[in-house]
């Protein structure tokens, strides 16, 4: 539930919205949103997925048009680079109009005010994802502060053809996975099942979420920080073990030799997410049409639940003149046919829409995995298990701790567990810090 | 890219004295600077082999050993969103150029000013200037940023340039390179004879501070080529991106695209050609050296 400075934050949201005389004085806008606008509205929109400005154009030439709503793309670098960049922008007034963020990056820009309440603008677009989804973008208030635009849903990728080899099966829990890994160790010692990559903390939160992890909550007026629960815990204790005994490897993924493994078969798993065919593609060239993708292995035998990894949305500043418009856009763009299709035909991309799971470019598989014709049908019956999340307002400095903390720690082979507390701390720290108030 | 710097340098003067001296090769320096060498060489000759390698060799067939994917590199380079590759050059040329310029121009004339003329607050002013060396630009990039966008100046070309001109280490290098090579006798020679202070500045100590300027041009040059975080924070138009933030696009795509190694490579590997040829060009200024003989000592 909401907590003082979200409240007061989204109390000075709706003030602007509704045009509040003082705030609009010192404000470099003028004339205010809404049914008032008379004439053309040109909007910027800073994102980073590849091909965007093809998918603009079609708003450009179609229904933007039609309102006399222009958009222009400015390409971006993806990141937390962009978040700093995009705050910077703000604290000048001079955000775009349109931005585009990943779920975790949210609360960071909403509990800086750089995003505007869009509710009233988009609120019937709920019915068209998942529930796990759109909560990620109301932050559990009232308010709506993005529409997804595309998820990871969490996957379970292996070399289907070395699978049979070594007599192994696709591991339905994560006690059958250490299994699997050991019994992959012990028919073939200079093979891995899969790595623990220290350098991916987005994967570790992903693992997190599926266990039933929520590392930031509120209650009351105060922020919880939950990094060390039991369910990541858990999830540390698990991996700590395996990378301890040898049985996956402890490099870090998107190395050039971490390509080489995935391509020659030194690593016959990957624990990923939907966007991983693309990956594969160019890590593992040699190895297209031998891998298949299964649902996550599960804590409990029988469940069905998956994390993510990766996943972002489109938002509106407060900073934009015009955020009806805006907000207009967004809702076409992540909800509209039409722009879904160009959006997973240019861009790539795995929509958050439920209704475009399933259509268009996700009819047929990818093409690296043109051997599993149903890849799509099972990705979107995985995605609808995903697990909620329950991100915080210094996601980045949990992740910095993790790539140092379980860097280290899968390095040295030594305990998960004191390096989850040290994320668990570092966070704690940097929230008060930051001046907000936190539950212990 | 700035690994480079080193090579282009020319052997410093002094090295060759002592032409009578038997010269011994002292085993352990030469070692040590072959090794130097080689650390600072390898990672260029890899971007120089990588750069011909195809997307499904680059991870795959030896680190060293080249590749066949070169002309396909550099055409998909080209076509990348119709060619912003080559308009980035174009930006970072154009930011270097005339950024190098203008801020040669500027320490010129204040390093000029500030090693010939007495006047008061001069050593105060050095001082707060010699601070701003010590500064590193990095931390002036969000000031600078908001500055610019009270005048309403930020995503444009100049956002990139003007924060560049003022180079408190080029005021610094003029100033020293001035007082060392502009004798005040051929100042005050050039006054008794009656030309203005302008006319003396232009016509007398220009040309004796040129060896200096053109290490201030070529410093400043270097700079700004490789400048990141002013212009990330400046622009938000990709087709006024210099190169090197060009090339972060690029790889950064997104967690669900991956990274376009082999553009960023071929990119980076091309990017490194106008800094080498600006070396190569500028480096005869340095030997034309002091136009010393102006006045007895």
């Amino acid at each position: 539930m909401p907590y003082t400075k979200h409240r007061r934050l989204v109390g000075t949201a709706v003030a602007v919205t509704l045009g509040a005389s003082a705030l609009a004085a010192c404000g470099s806008s003028s004339d205010d949103d809404g049914e008032a606008r008379s004439g053309p509205v040109s909007l910027t929109y800073w994102t980073w997925t590849p091909g965007m400005d093809k998918v603009v154009d079609l708003w450009n030439k179609g229904p933007g048009k039609k309102e006399q709503i222009t958009v222009t793309v400015k390409k971006q670098a993806s990141g937390d680079t962009l978040v700093t960049k995009i705050l910077t922008a703000h604290k000048a007034g001079k955000a775009p109009d349109l931005v585009q963020a990943e779920y975790q990056a949210l609360p960071t820009l909403v509990s800086n005010d750089a995003l505007a309440d869009i509710g009233d603008a988009v609120g019937d677009a709920k019915s068209r994802f998942a529930e796990g989804v759109w909560q990620q973008t109301t932050l559990g208030t009232d308010a709506v502060y993005a529409v997804p635009q595309d998820i990871g849903p969490m996957m379970f990728y292996y070399r289907e053809d070395l699978f049979k080899e070594y007599g192994l099966t696709v591991p339905a829990t994560w006690d059958e996975f250490a299994e699997t890994a050991r019994k992959l160790k012990k028919a073939a010692p200079d093979k891995d099942l899969t790595t623990f990559s220290a350098n991916d903390s987005g994967l570790f939160a992903g693992l997190a979420q599926q266990a039933g992890a929520r590392w930031w909550t509120t209650s009351g007026d105060r922020w919880k920080v939950g990094i060390d629960d039991e369910a990541t815990k858990k999830v540390a204790e698990f991996w700590g073990g395996l990378v301890a005994e040898g049985a996956v490897d402890n490099q870090p993924m998107y190395t050039p030799a971490w390509n080489k493994a995935l391509n020659t078969g030194k690593q016959i798993a990957w624990v990923s997410a939907v966007w991983a065919p693309g990956t594969l593609t160019t890590a593992a060239p040699d190895t297209k049409g031998k891998w298949a993708m299964a649902p996550l292995p599960q804590w409990t035998g029988g469940e069905s639940s998956t994390g993510s990894w990766g996943g972002s949305s489109t938002a509106v500043t407060t900073d934009s003149a015009n955020k009806d418009a805006a907000a207009k856009f967004a809702a076409w763009l992540n909800t509209d046919g039409e722009a879904l299709n160009a959006l997973a035909k240019e861009s790539g991309i795995y929509p958050a829409s439920t209704s475009a799971q399933l259509s268009g470019a996700f009819t047929n598989p990818p093409e690296y995995f043109a051997n599993q014709p149903d890849f799509y049908d099972k990705a979107a019956d995985i995605a609808k298990t995903t697990a909620p999340s329950a991100w915080g307002p210094n996601v980045n400095v949990a992740y910095t701790t993790f790539k140092d903390a379980f860097g280290a720690a899968a390095k040295n082979k030594s305990d998960f567990t004191a390096a989850l507390d040290a994320m668990q701390r570092d966070t704690v720290a940097d929230l008060k810090k930051q001046g907000f108030g936190v539950a212990e | 890219m700035s690994t480079l710097a080193p090579t282009g340098a020319p052997p410093a003067a002094g090295t060759s004295r002592g032409p009578g001296r038997r010269r011994r090769i002292a085993l352990v320096p030469t070692v040590t600077l072959l090794l130097g060498a080689l650390y600072c060489l390898l990672p260029v000759a890899w971007v120089v082999i990588a750069s011909t390698k195809s997307g499904s060799e680059l991870f795959s067939t030896f680190t060293f050993w080249p590749g066949t994917g070169f002309a396909e590199n550099l055409s998909d380079l080209g076509a990348y969103r119709d060619g912003v590759y080559w308009q980035w050059m174009g930006n970072s040329a154009l930011y270097a150029g005339l950024g190098a310029l203008l801020s040669t121009c500027v320490s010129a004339v204040s390093g000029y000013a500030l090693a010939t003329y007495r006047f008061r607050g001069r050593e105060a002013l050095f001082n707060v200037l010699l601070a701003g060396v010590l500064m590193p630009p990095v931390i002036l990039a969000v000031p600078q940023y908001l500055l610019l966008a009270q005048a309403d100046l930020t995503d444009s070309h100049l956002s990139v340039l003007l924060p560049q001109i003022l180079s408190p280490y080029g005021v610094y290098l003029a100033r020293i390179y001035a007082a060392a090579a502009v004798p005040a006798d051929v100042v005050e020679a050039g006054r008794m004879d009656g030309a203005g202070e302008w006319r003396i500045f232009t016509r007398v100590a220009l040309p004796m501070m040129l060896p200096g300027l053109v290490t201030v041009f070529l410093f400043q040059f270097v700079a700004i080529w490789n400048n990141f975080l002013l212009p990330y924070i400046m622009l938000s138009d990709d087709e006024k991106f210099p190169i090197t933030l060009g090339l972060y696009t690029l790889l950064e795509q997104g967690a669900s695209t991956p990274a376009l190694y082999t553009l960023v490579i071929t990119g980076a590997f091309l990017a490194v050609f106008p800094l080498v040829a600006l070396f190569l060009v500028i480096q005869r200024f340095w030997s034309l050296d002091l136009l010393s003989g102006a006045v007895k000592s």
